[in-house]
């Protein structure tokens, strides 16, 4: 099978454009498909943050002062779902699941090169659309949770074009799981064992069942919602006898999930990066793998946790308390193994490795607060509040994003064969850390306080935190300012990396730094151990 | 060895130390007016004594490590090859899962004692003849009261809440209420969902178009708190408030009879 595929593209490959413009192609090579999310990715991730930006600036006063108020609510629906669907999911996943599960499985490429490419140009144009639905008639201002009435109810074209949009990012993601379905349990090179891959490839297994499993049913809900909104049909619209709730039980069936599919390639990122710069085996590859297998059991199962407020009875109630705080066990595990694989290394104290021992404190705050808001009673209070939008900002931001940049500031010399200013590297962590604590954790107290969530206007006593949140937001935007000024520069004048800087034992730096098209010059070497370290030192020895 | 031990207990015990101190003098939560709202916070501070255990004894682990372990400039090489610890793998399996099991268990002892595992009902002599159902609420009961409560249907709508009291015949914007007495409320939405929530009370329920849902309570504390629409419901979802008046007996008796509108025979 590799053989037929191999004929095929070499013979596209005289087709494609060379340089900087196979960027801008239809390009069936996994590095640069990579390369192209992570790049569309950062530029939507800009977007969204400006709409953040946008929100923190309204909240700075208690009045609703700086924008009209449907605006507000557009930005704030644009900001969630530009950063869910347009940053972290398509980068996690696709950016580095693109560029490394081909290395890591010992191929020269993805399963399917052509759904591959399909998979990412679905995402600009969908982005695009998005974006520019706020010129048409307004963008769609019922929240990324697009809870129906509201949703029926607000402008049309707006929910219409999101709703379009988010379909067509949920196939892509679906395209990208399948392709890494396919190309974990296939194309594993001749004599490489489940067992042996490195952990990115087993938690991009168990995200792309997540995919496979759960996005179909928010694509079958949207088109539901969507024939409620055009054909008036009465699925969720209760005038017509629909129900609502039943809507919100199908959303989070699959965004639940979603939270997994954003967070479990960083938990395999991470597991990559702590035994490089650690100098040491990652502590319990094993439990690693169940612990992931259990998240994506448990994730699926523990959808109605965001509806403790809603229509739900007191007994589902308590199975979803139980059920969602279990996820805490499986996840507990990955992060003392984390700490254990730190113990007793020789690590290197640079930007990857900062970047991930942020990511440590920060979702371990993050996932206290979580297993807090599993409690009916304590969520209860909470529930729409601003601790609810600080809890998932320490997930997701805290989690993943510092992940994706200790990626970045990892795999740089990889991708471009040239080093990062590890200067400017660590004033960006410093920046980001004290930035985001300063923005997201005084936001619990706002929400136990009595400010709930999505508003425009706030009591005034609740200004000053307000205020010290969104100056935290402003070091956040400051904070990306290095790290491009850092990428410009290293991108041309960076100190050459060699082929493999951090002298690491994963399959990917066992080629030259950039990779040739089809990984590597001979056959891909078979690596059984992709965390032996200190094993050939004391064998040195 | 004996020396490194001590240390180790030393630190869990600061740490133990510390996270109790924070939680029983560090307040973040704002007053308690209602009977659920002493429950709320109980279960707050044991959950937050837990969570700052955990917080702090990782951080420090994080950190700490970084320190002791950090790579010097003369040296060269790995680490020690540990690929792991059974024994290590079983203790942080078991003791996380009895954690997260002995919460959950206390939490269901919360919620029961908020009167969220009772039978959802409406107190009220009007409805009994209706058998409507009834969604999901907090059907909160203390025995003593059952016979003497209040029972006022509320109507949430874009973006106001109104507030009808059956008895009176007439319609509030604002809620007033006696103290110490059990409120038992059915809501429903005019359009869109809206939520009910009164932070000193520690409660919140949906609001839901087609659906009822119930809310029951006991304001313990005289005085004037926010009722807050927690579930985005447009673009003046942030205005959306009402205020919810708790007073003394006689002061609400006052307040209903100038309210209450009598039948005019004509």
């Amino acid at each position: 099978m590799t053989i037929s595929i191999d004929t095929q593209k070499t013979n596209n490959e005289s087709l494609q454009p060379k340089g900087w413009l196979r960027y801008f192609s239809f390009s069936l090579d996994h590095k640069v498909i990579g390369i192209q999310y992570l790049v569309c990715g950062f530029l939507f991730y800009l977007i969204g943050g400006t709409l953040a930006s946008a929100i923190r600036i309204e909240l700075a006063s208690p009045m609703s002062d700086f924008m009209p108020r449907d605006v507000y609510n557009q930005v704030l629906t644009l900001h969630g779902t530009i950063m869910i669907f347009l940053w972290i999911v398509p980068v996690v996943n696709g950016a580095f699941g693109n560029y490394l599960i081909p290395f890591y499985v010992g191929a020269r490429d993805m399963a399917f090169p052509r759904l591959n490419a399909v998979a990412f140009w679905l995402i600009p144009p969908s982005g695009l659309m998005l974006v520019a639905s706020y010129f048409v008639e307004g963008a769609a201002q019922a929240g990324w949770t697009a809870y129906p009435p509201l949703s029926i109810t607000t402008p049309q074209s707006g929910q219409i074009i999101w709703i379009l949009s988010v379909l067509l990012l949920g196939g892509s993601s679906i395209f990208g799981g399948i392709n890494f379905i396919a190309t974990i349990i296939k194309l594993r090179r001749p004599g490489l064992k489940l067992m042996q891959l490195p952990m990115y490839c087993w938690a991009m297994l168990g995200t792309s069942l997540l995919v496979v499993l759960s996005t179909p049913v928010l694509a079958g809900t949207l088109i539901l919602l969507s024939f409620d909104i055009i054909a008036k049909t009465g699925f969720f619209n209760p005038v017509l006898g629909g129900n609502v709730v039943v809507y919100q039980h199908l959303f989070w069936f699959y965004s639940h999930p979603a939270v997994y599919i954003m967070v479990l390639p960083a938990f395999g990122l991470v597991s990559e990066i702590l035994p490089v710069h650690a100098r040491k085996p990652l502590f319990g590859y094993t439990t690693m793998v169940f612990s992931i297998m259990g998240i994506v059991v448990l994730g699926l199962v523990v959808w109605a946790h965001h509806m403790f407020t809603s229509g739900t009875p007191p007994w589902m109630r308590l199975f979803f308390t139980i059920a969602t705080a279990f996820i805490a066990v499986p996840t507990g595990i990955k992060f003392f193994n984390w700490v254990a694989t730190l113990w007793g290394g020789k690590i290197s104290i640079n930007s990857a490795m900062l970047f991930s021992c942020g990511f440590i404190i920060n979702f371990v705050f993050g996932g206290i607060t979580g297993v807090a808001l599993a409690q009916v009673p304590f969520d209860i209070h909470v529930h729409d509040t601003y601790f609810v939008v600080a809890h998932f900002h320490y997930i997701v931001y805290g989690g993943t994003v510092f992940i994706i940049f200790s990626s970045i500031y990892h795999w740089f010399p990889k991708v471009t064969g040239k080093m990062l200013n590890e200067k400017l590297g660590i004033l960006h962590f410093i920046i980001t850390f004290i930035g985001f604590n300063l923005c997201f954790a005084p936001q619990h107290w706002l929400g136990l306080n009595g400010m709930p969530r999505r508003v425009a206007e706030y009591d005034p006593q609740f200004q000053l935190v307000n205020q010290i949140s969104s100056l935290g937001a402003l070091l956040m935007a400051i904070s990306t300012i290095p790290f491009l000024i850092n990428v410009f520069l290293s991108v041309r004048n960076g100190k050459d990396s060699g082929d493999n800087p951090w002298n690491a034992l994963t399959p990917e730096w066992l080629t030259s730094s950039p990779p040739p098209v089809e990984n590597w010059e001979g056959d891909a070497p078979l690596v059984e151990e992709p965390y032996g370290y200190g094993k050939q030192f004391s064998e040195q020895k | 060895m004996l020396n490194k031990n001590i240390y180790l207990i030393l630190i869990i015990s600061l740490v133990f130390a510390i996270s109790f101190w924070i939680g029983f003098n560090v307040n973040l939560l704002p007053a308690e007016a209602s009977i659920n709202a002493p429950i709320y916070d109980e279960l707050f501070k044991i959950l937050f004594i837990i969570g700052l255990i955990i917080f702090i004894g990782m951080t420090i682990a994080v950190i700490f490590s970084l320190f002791k372990f950090r790579k010097r400039n003369d040296q060269v090489g790995d680490g020690i090859a540990l690929e792991g610890n059974l024994s290590l793998e079983i203790v942080w399996t078991i003791i996380p899962s009895i954690i997260v099991l002995l919460i959950g268990l206390y939490s269901y002892n919360i919620y029961d004692r908020m009167g969220g595992m009772k039978e959802l009902n409406h107190d009220h002599e009007m409805m009994s003849s209706n058998s409507e159902k009834i969604w999901a609420g907090i059907s909160q009961t203390s025995d003593n009261q059952i016979s003497n409560n209040l029972s006022i249907e509320v109507s949430a709508m874009q973006f106001a809440f109104l507030f009808n009291y059956p008895k009176g015949n007439f319609i509030s914007g604002e809620l007033h209420v006696p103290v110490d007495q059990k409120v038992s409320m059915k809501m429903e939405s005019k359009d869109v969902i809206h939520a009910f929530w009164v932070p000193e009370f520690r409660i919140k329920q949906d609001i839901i178009p087609g659906q009822p849902t119930i809310l029951n309570f006991t304001p313990t504390k005289v005085g004037k708190y926010p009722i807050i629409c927690a579930e985005l419901c447009g673009p003046y979802h942030g205005g959306m408030r009402a205020s919810i008046i708790v007073e003394e007996e006689s002061d609400y008796k006052d307040w209903f009879n100038k309210n209450k509108k009598t039948e005019v025979n004509l």
